[in-house]
């Protein structure tokens, strides 16, 4: 069983809205333990890459293999396969109408069906990791973007995914709020968390994963090291989004 | 003027039971066919939210169902009330051969699904208002339609949508005043009773209209109330602090971190 050994195997993955094709073919693999970045401009199609791989959106053609299953037909569960595959968004996400306590506990006590006692504990020891244990009772309204992505990791964290994905989770915060959230997720990467993250954060990308993907266009143009991307990076496109992006 | 004064108080004396029985009916058939209608609301709001199967069969029971509830919607809020008591209430009477529904359970019968139709569009409004990010979130971790709906969205469309249920609530009190036409012994019908008894057309009416707006005023004022209540404690206490692991500190509402 020498294909079971990726965590993803995704081929040719592709994925249009209407006339508009974002996805023209994505090929990837992605191994457990490894830290997976995935630039690239707004419109890339990096963001409808990620939320195909947790079937927020269907793909139109291509396979996504986990484990060597298929997860567009060969999936006993589409809910288990989604608690195993964590998802960490932009804006959250967080559900308003519970406390940061019970946004961690609920996903695990419905979908998981762990007792409440279990899934407290279980909550509490990730919300102590990312430094939200303090605010246990506050609904999301009442804290920070930046502690509020905290919870939303925690929260992720708390199902035991085998793998995160990471969909901007610092684009809609305060500058100043960047470096916690970042923070948390180099611990995370620094204890083997299967992780695929999508972002602007060029520091991040260069210091913390081990494999940086360039999306242009809906297909990978390039991929590598940080120092091969950051360093030597082959394509013109590569050359010019990096360009773009020491000039601001 | 004095003498009106002296009628109307006579006539609330004298007629007490009949205004009584009149309000307590009014009040039991408005209050239930809200509480159903909101509940044929949220159901309908669940069945055609919920994302198509990708089962053949399935898909087109699904299909032939928010057919049903699109048809429902439309035809009971197309046509009044009174009309809908007089289709419904007679209509059985002509299937039977003549028997009768009985009528306190037709008239809340009646209230029911037609508030169940309104409900239906201010539910549909409720979840459409829920930002999609709920939706993702919930989903995300692998919750079904279901338990989205029920842990995550719902709770929300709840909130949002009460002042509207009020709203709801507060039409049906007056309008059962229509199910007089079936005969159903609700405040408008022993009001015509009293009328007859007195022969006092205008003090009658004075008198029902103010129990109207005395019920429907207190309703609003109760409703309010419970809306502030389930707009939840505007503070929250954070657990410990880095010199005593035991603290509890209460943050008020004023210091709260402004939305981003």
């Amino acid at each position: 069983m020498t294909e079971t050994k990726h965590v993803f195997e995704i081929k040719g993955l592709k994925k249009s809205f209407g006339s508009v094709d974002v996805l023209k073919g994505v090929d990837m693999t992605v191994d457990t333990g490894e830290v997976v970045a995935i630039i690239g401009s707004s419109g890339s199609g990096k963001s409808t890459f990620l939320r195909c791989i947790n079937l927020l959106e269907t793909p139109t053609g291509g396979d996504i293999l986990y484990h060597g299953m298929n997860v567009m037909s060969e999936l006993d569960s589409v809910y288990q396969y989604r608690a195993s595959v964590g998802m960490v968004f932009q804006q959250f996400n967080l559900y308003n109408n519970l406390t940061v306590l019970q946004n961690c506990t609920l996903p695990q006590i419905k979908v998981l069906k762990r007792n409440k006692r279990e899934a407290e504990d279980i909550a509490m020891d990730y919300l102590q990791k990312v430094g939200m244990a303090p605010y246990i009772n506050a609904k999301p309204r009442q804290i920070s973007g930046g502690q509020k992505q905290r919870v939303a990791i925690a929260r992720a964290l708390a199902m035991n995914p085998e793998v995160l994905l990471f969909d901007e989770p610092t684009s809609a915060l305060d500058p100043e709020m960047v470096g916690e959230v970042l923070s948390v997720m180099k611990a995370l990467a620094q204890e083997g968390m299967t992780m695929l993250v999508v972002t602007h954060e060029m520091a991040f990308a260069r210091d913390v994963s081990n494999r940086v993907v360039y999306m242009n266009d809906g297909v990978i143009c390039e991929q590598g090291t940080p120092q091969e991307v950051f360093g030597n990076p082959q394509k013109q496109e590569t050359k010019d989004f990096l360009a773009r992006f020491r000039n601001e | 003027m004095l003498e009106f004064f002296r009628d109307v108080i006579e006539i609330v004396t004298e007629h007490y039971p009949f205004l009584l029985r009149g309000v307590g009916y009014t009040m039991l058939i408005a209050m239930t066919g809200t509480v159903a209608g909101l509940l044929i609301g949220l159901a309908t709001g669940v069945i055609r939210t919920c994302p198509l199967s990708k089962k053949g069969f399935v898909r087109f029971l699904q299909r032939v169902f928010n057919g049903i509830i699109t048809a429902y919607v439309e035809v009971f809020r197309g046509t009044p009330m009174m009309v809908q008591a007089m289709v419904i209430y007679w209509g059985y009477a002509f299937a039977t051969g003549g028997s009768q529904l009985p009528l306190v359970p037709s008239g809340i019968l009646i209230v029911s699904i037609n508030t169940g139709a309104y409900m239906a569009e201010i539910v549909r409004g409720g979840i459409i208002s829920v930002d999609k990010g709920q939706f993702e979130g919930a989903s995300a971790v692998g919750m079904t339609h279901w338990q989205t709906m029920r842990y995550i969205v719902l709770p929300q469309v709840l909130r949002n949508i009460l002042p509207s249920v009020a709203n709801e609530f507060v039409i049906n009190i007056k309008d059962t005043s229509v199910l007089n036409v079936i005969g159903i012994t609700e405040l408008y019908y022993f009001a015509g009773i009293i009328k007859r008894e007195s022969f006092q057309t205008f003090q009658t009416y004075f008198v029902v209209c103010i129990i109207y707006f005395i019920l429907t005023y207190s309703v609003t004022r109760i409703l309010r109330l419970i809306e502030q209540r389930m707009e939840g404690h505007e503070s929250f206490v954070i657990c410990g602090s880095q010199s005593d692991p035991h603290a509890e500190i209460r943050v008020p509402k004023q210091q709260e971190v402004p939305h981003d």
